[in-house]
C-alpha cells in the first residue's frame, strides 16, 4: 500500500509565541489596540486623561498653603505662578481643618473624640477581623456606653445606670425563663429594665452615688457639635442602632402575625416613601410637640433617632431580600430539627440571611453615612453646613473647590473603605464552590 | 388490632396563652397591639395637649391665605398673591419637573458609562470606574452645593457679554448663555400658533396646556404608531417569505414629514436670548438652582445606574452569547433579540428604585434655593404660617403619593415580566 506516509521522528522545539501576543506588546494589541475603534477609544481616553491630570495635578501641588485669607493667597499665587488660575489655595483646609474635623469642640477637650474614635476602632475590631482577640468584645459591648459619656460630658453614673439597666434586664431573662417560659421572662425583663431606667437607677446611681463619688467630665453643649465629629457620630449611632431593628422589622414583616406584619409594613413604606429631609424636619420642629408638654430634648438627639428610623426601614428591605432568598427548606430544616422560633433564627436563618444581604447592608451603611450631610439643611455644623459659614466669612469668601475637594476626599475614604470591607467579607464567607 | 384514641379534649388554661403555641400567637399580637396603640395614642394626645398650649389647633384654613413670596422658577403663572395652595402646586411641578429631567439624563449616563465600564478598551472601563466610584461614594448633597458654587463663582456675568471686547460669549453658534445667573436657551415659539386651553379654571390648581405641544405630541405619537405597523409589516413578509423589505425610507419620511409640516404650519421658530440692559432678555432663563440640582442628581444617579446596567448585561451567562451566535445571528441582533430582553428584566426594577431616590433626593433642592415642594410648602409656607405638623404633613403625603405611584408602577412591570414557573 502507501508507504510513502511520512511520520516525524523527533518532537519540534517548543516555540514562544509571537512576539505581539505576550508581555507588554501582547498585553497593549489585546486591551487597547484591538481594532481600529478601540485604538481610536485608547487615543481619545490618552487624551482625556491627559486633560484632566494637566489641570489637576498642577492645581493641588503647585499651591499656596500658607495664607491669612483668599486675596492673600492670589496674591501669593500670581507673584510665584504669575497667575492665580489653576493652583489651589489650600490655606483654607490649613487655617481652618480643625474646625472642619471637630465644630465648635472646646480644644482643650479634643482629646475625648479622639479617644472615642479610637475606643470606636478597638470596638468594632472583633466584629470586622476573625483574628482579633475576643476579650474585646468586653469593650465593644461596654462602648455605647462609653461613648455619650465621653461626647457630652457628665456624670459618669448616667451612663452605668442605662448600662446597668440591661443588665439587670438579661438577669431576669436569664433566671426566670426557666420559671415561666420565655414569652413571660421577656415581658417581665423589659418591665424590669423600664423600672430600673425609670426609678430605680437614678434613684441608686446618678443620686446615690453621684454625690458620694462625682466621677464627672466636662459637659459640653451640643450647640458645639460639629464637623466630622458630628457626621460619624450620627452615622455610627445610626448604622449600629439601625442593623438590630431593621431586622426586628424585617422579621416582623415576613412573620406570620397579622398585627405584627400589618404594623412593620406600614412603617417601612411609609419611611421608605418619603426623603430623608422630611424626617429632619420632624426632629427639629416636630419632635418636640409629640413629647409630654415641657420636654425639651437634644437637637442631635432627635436627629440621631430619625436618622435610625429612616435608615432601619432600609435595612429591613436589605434583610428581607435576604430572607426571601433563602430555600424554603432551611426554615423547614429548623422546624423540624426541634428548634423555636428564635434558636432557629439565630442559629439557622440569620446567618445565612445575613451573609446574602452583606452587598446590601453595606451599601445601605454607606448612604446613611453620606446622608448625615443632610443635617446641614436643619442647621447643623456638619462638615457641609460649616463650609457654608467658612464661604460666608470675609476672608474665604469665594472659595469653594478647595473645601468641597477636602470634604469630598474624607467622605470618600470613608464609604470606599466600607465598600471595599464589604467585598473582602463576600469573598471571605464565600463557601460553595465555584 | 390497636384502637385509636383520640387524645384528651384539654380544657382550656389561662395559661395556655403563654406556653401553647396555637394560643400564643394570639397572645403576642394583642399585646403588640396593645403596645402600638397606647403609643400612638400617647403621642397623639401629647400632641393635641402641647398645640393647645401653643394656641395653634390643627386646621388647614392657612393654605387659602395669600402666600406673599415669589417663586422664580415656575411652570405656571404665578404671583405672591396667589395662595399657599397654589405656591404648593408649583413647588410639585417644580419638583417633578427636576425629577423628570433628572431621570432622562442619568438613564442616558448610565446606559452610556455601565456599558463603557464592561469595555474591552482598559484606559475606558477604568475612566469610568473613576467616574462611578467618585460619585457614588461622595454625598449628593455636596455635588449639588459645589454645582451649585461652580456655575456662581464660575461662570461670568451677564455684563462679560456687553460692548466691544466682550470677555464671554454666548456658546453654540451664539443660541446659549451661559451667566452666573442662569443658562438663556433658545425657546421654541409659534408664530400662528393655535392657543392655550386653561384648566381648573380659577382654582389653585389651575394650569393652562399649549395646544401648539398637544397637537405635536399628537402627530409624533400617531407617525410612531404608523412607523410601528409598517415595521410589524415587514416582519409579517419577512416571516412569510423569508425577504425583509426595504423599509427605512418609509419610517423616516412617516416620522419626520408630518412633524415638519406642523411645525412650519404652526410658524416655529426659536426665540434667542439677548442681552439687554443688565440681563438677558427672551429665550428660557433656566435658574442656576435647577441647573445645578439637575445636573448634580443626574450625574449621581447616573453613577448607581451605570452599576445596575452593567450587573444586569454580566447576569446575562455567556451561554446565551455564544447559544446565539452559533444560531447564526448577528451581534446586534444577539443584542436586541436575546441579550436586552433577559438584562432588562434584571434591570428595570432596580432602575426604577433608584428613580425613585432622585426624585427623593431632589428635596435637597432646598439646599441651593430651587423652589420645589420642599421649598415651598416645607420651606416658605412653614415658616411665614407656622403651621409645622399640617405642613409636614402634607409635604410627606406628596412625597408618600408619588413614591406609591412610581412603585406601583415597578409592582406592574415586575409581574407583567414575571418568568412562568411552573
Amino acid at each position: 500500500m502507501s508507504n510513502q506516509a511520512f511520520v516525524r521522528r523527533e518532537i519540534i522545539e517548543e516555540q514562544t509565541p509571537p512576539l505581539t501576543a505576550f508581555g507588554l506588546v501582547g498585553w497593549l494589541r489585546e486591551n487597547l489596540f484591538s481594532n481600529w475603534f478601540n485604538a481610536i477609544l485608547t487615543f481619545i481616553s490618552l487624551y482625556f486623561i491627559w486633560y484632566v491630570l494637566s489641570g489637576v495635578v498642577p492645581w493641588i501641588f503647585l499651591s499656596v498653603w500658607n495664607a491669612g485669607s483668599l486675596s492673600e493667597c492670589r496674591e501669593i499665587a500670581s507673584a510665584t505662578w504669575g497667575g492665580t488660575h489653576g493652583h489651589a489655595c489650600w490655606a483654607v483646609i490649613n487655617d481652618r481643618w480643625i474646625q472642619l474635623l471637630f465644630g465648635f469642640y472646646p480644644s482643650h477637650l479634643y482629646w475625648r473624640p479622639i479617644l472615642a474614635f479610637v475606643l470606636l476602632l478597638i470596638s468594632l475590631a472583633p466584629i470586622l477581623f476573625t483574628g482579633a482577640p475576643k476579650k474585646i468584645f468586653y469593650l465593644t459591648a461596654v462602648y455605647p456606653f462609653v461613648l455619650p459619656w465621653l461626647m457630652w460630658g457628665g456624670s459618669v453614673w448616667a451612663s452605668v445606670s442605662a448600662l446597668l439597666g440591661f443588665v439587670v434586664g438579661y438577669a431576669i431573662i436569664r433566671y426566670t425563663s426557666e420559671i415561666l417560659g420565655q414569652l413571660a421572662a421577656v415581658i417581665l425583663s423589659i418591665i424590669g429594665a423600664v423600672v430600673w431606667w425609670l426609678y430605680i437607677g437614678p434613684l441608686l446611681l446618678s443620686q446615690g452615688l453621684g454625690a458620694i463619688l462625682p466621677l464627672a467630665l466636662e459637659p459640653v453643649i451640643s450647640r458645639y457639635f460639629g464637623g466630622f465629629m458630628l457626621a460619624i457620630l450620627i452615622g455610627v449611632v445610626a448604622i449600629g442602632c439601625s442593623l438590630p431593628i431593621g431586622i426586628v422589622l424585617a422579621l416582623g414583616r415576613q412573620s406570620d402575625l397579622l398585627i405584627l406584619k400589618t404594623i412593620s409594613v406600614w412603617f417601612i413604606e411609609f419611611i421608605r416613601g418619603v426623603p430623608l429631609i422630611t424626617l429632619l424636619f420632624v426632629a427639629s420642629t416636630l419632635l418636640n410637640i409629640f413629647m409630654p408638654p415641657g420636654t425639651n430634648f437634644d437637637i442631635i438627639l432627635r436627629v440621631m433617632i430619625m436618622v435610625t428610623l429612616f435608615a432601619s426601614a432600609y435595612m429591613a428591605e436589605v434583610i428581607r431580600g435576604g430572607l426571601a432568598a433563602l430555600p424554603r427548606g432551611q426554615f423547614e430544616g429548623a422546624d423540624s430539627l426541634g428548634l423555636n422560633y428564635w434558636q432557629a433564627q439565630r442559629l439557622i436563618i440569620m446567618p445565612q440571611a445575613l451573609k446574602i444581604s452583606i452587598p446590601g447592608i453595606v451599601s445601605t451603611f454607606i448612604g446613611v453615612f453620606k446622608d448625615t450631610t443632610l443635617v446641614s439643611i436643619i442647621g447643623l455644623m456638619d462638615p457641609l453646613g460649616l463650609s457654608q459659614g467658612i464661604r460666608a466669612n470675609a476672608e474665604w469668601n469665594g472659595i469653594y473647590w478647595e473645601l468641597f475637594a477636602f470634604i469630598a476626599f474624607l467622605f470618600f475614604i470613608v464609604c470606599f473603605s466600607m465598600s471595599r470591607y464589604s467585598m473582602y467579607l463576600e469573598r471571605k464567607l464565600q463557601t460553595d464552590h465555584r | 388490632m390497636a384502637t385509636l384514641t383520640a387524645p384528651d379534649r384539654e380544657s382550656f388554661k389561662l395559661s395556655m396563652l403563654l406556653y401553647d403555641t396555637r394560643y400564643r400567637s394570639m397572645t403576642i399580637q394583642v399585646i403588640a397591639m396593645i403596645g402600638f396603640v397606647s403609643i400612638v395614642f400617647w403621642l397623639i394626645s401629647n400632641t393635641i395637649t402641647n398645640l393647645n398650649n401653643l394656641g395653634k389647633p390643627v386646621e388647614f384654613g392657612f393654605l387659602f391665605e395669600p402666600s406673599s413670596y415669589d417663586i422664580n422658577q415656575r411652570l405656571v403663572e404665578y404671583n405672591s398673591r396667589d395662595s399657599h395652595l397654589r405656591a404648593s402646586f408649583v413647588g410639585v411641578l417644580n419638583t417633578l419637573v427636576v425629577a423628570f429631567l433628572g431621570c432622562i439624563t442619568a438613564t442616558i449616563i448610565g446606559v452610556f458609562v455601565g456599558i463603557a465600564r464592561l469595555s474591552k478598551n482598559w484606559f475606558v472601563s477604568r475612566i469610568m470606574t473613576v467616574y462611578v466610584e467618585a460619585f457614588r461614594n461622595v454625598p449628593v448633597l455636596l455635588w449639588i452645593v459645589l454645582a451649585m458654587a461652580i456655575l456662581i463663582e464660575g461662570l461670568p456675568a451677564p455684563k462679560a457679554f456687553r460692548g466691544e471686547n466682550a470677555t464671554a460669549s454666548l456658546n453654540l453658534f451664539d443660541s446659549v448663555a451661559l451667566t452666573n445667573r442662569g443658562v438663556y436657551v433658545p425657546e421654541p415659539l409659534f408664530s400662528n400658533g393655535i392657543g392655550d386651553v386653561a384648566l381648573f379654571g380659577q382654582s389653585s390648581l389651575r394650569f393652562s396646556v399649549s395646544l401648539d405641544l398637544i397637537l405635536i405630541i399628537a402627530v409624533l405619537i400617531a407617525s410612531f404608531y404608523v412607523s410601528a405597523l409598517i415595521k410589524k409589516r415587514a416582519n409579517r413578509i419577512q416571516d412569510a417569505t423569508g425577504d425583509r423589505p426595504t423599509t427605512w425610507y418609509l419610517r423616516l419620511g412617516v416620522t419626520v414629514l408630518p412633524i415638519a409640516i406642523v411645525l412650519w404650519m404652526l410658524g416655529f421658530h426659536l426665540g434667542y436670548p439677548e442681552l439687554k440692559g443688565f440681563n438677558f432678555k427672551g429665550g428660557t432663563h433656566l435658574r442656576n438652582s435647577l441647573i445645578a440640582l439637575w445636573l448634580a442628581l443626574s450625574l449621581y444617579t447616573a453613577a448607581f445606574i451605570a452599576e445596575i446596567v452593567r450587573g444586569g448585561i454580566l447576569a446575562i451567562s455567556r451561554g446565551q452569547t455564544e447559544a446565539a451566535a452559533s444560531l447564526g445571528l448577528r451581534p446586534n441582533r444577539i443584542m436586541n433579540l436575546v441579550i436586552l430582553p433577559q438584562a432588562l428584566r434584571v434591570i428595570i426594577p432596580p432602575l426604577i428604585s433608584n428613580y425613585l431616590n432622585l426624585t427623593k433626593n431632589s428635596s435637597l433642592a432646598i439646599a441651593v434655593g430651587y423652589m420645589d415642594v420642599t421649598g415651598t410648602l416645607g420651606g416658605i409656607t412653614l415658616n411665614q404660617t407656622g403651621r409645622e405638623l399640617e405642613c409636614i404633613l402634607l409635604l410627606m403625603l406628596v412625597y408618600l403619593t408619588i413614591s406609591l405611584s412610581i412603585s406601583a408602577v415597578m409592582n406592574w412591570y415586575n409581574n407583567s415580566v414575571k418568568l412562568v414557573e411552573r
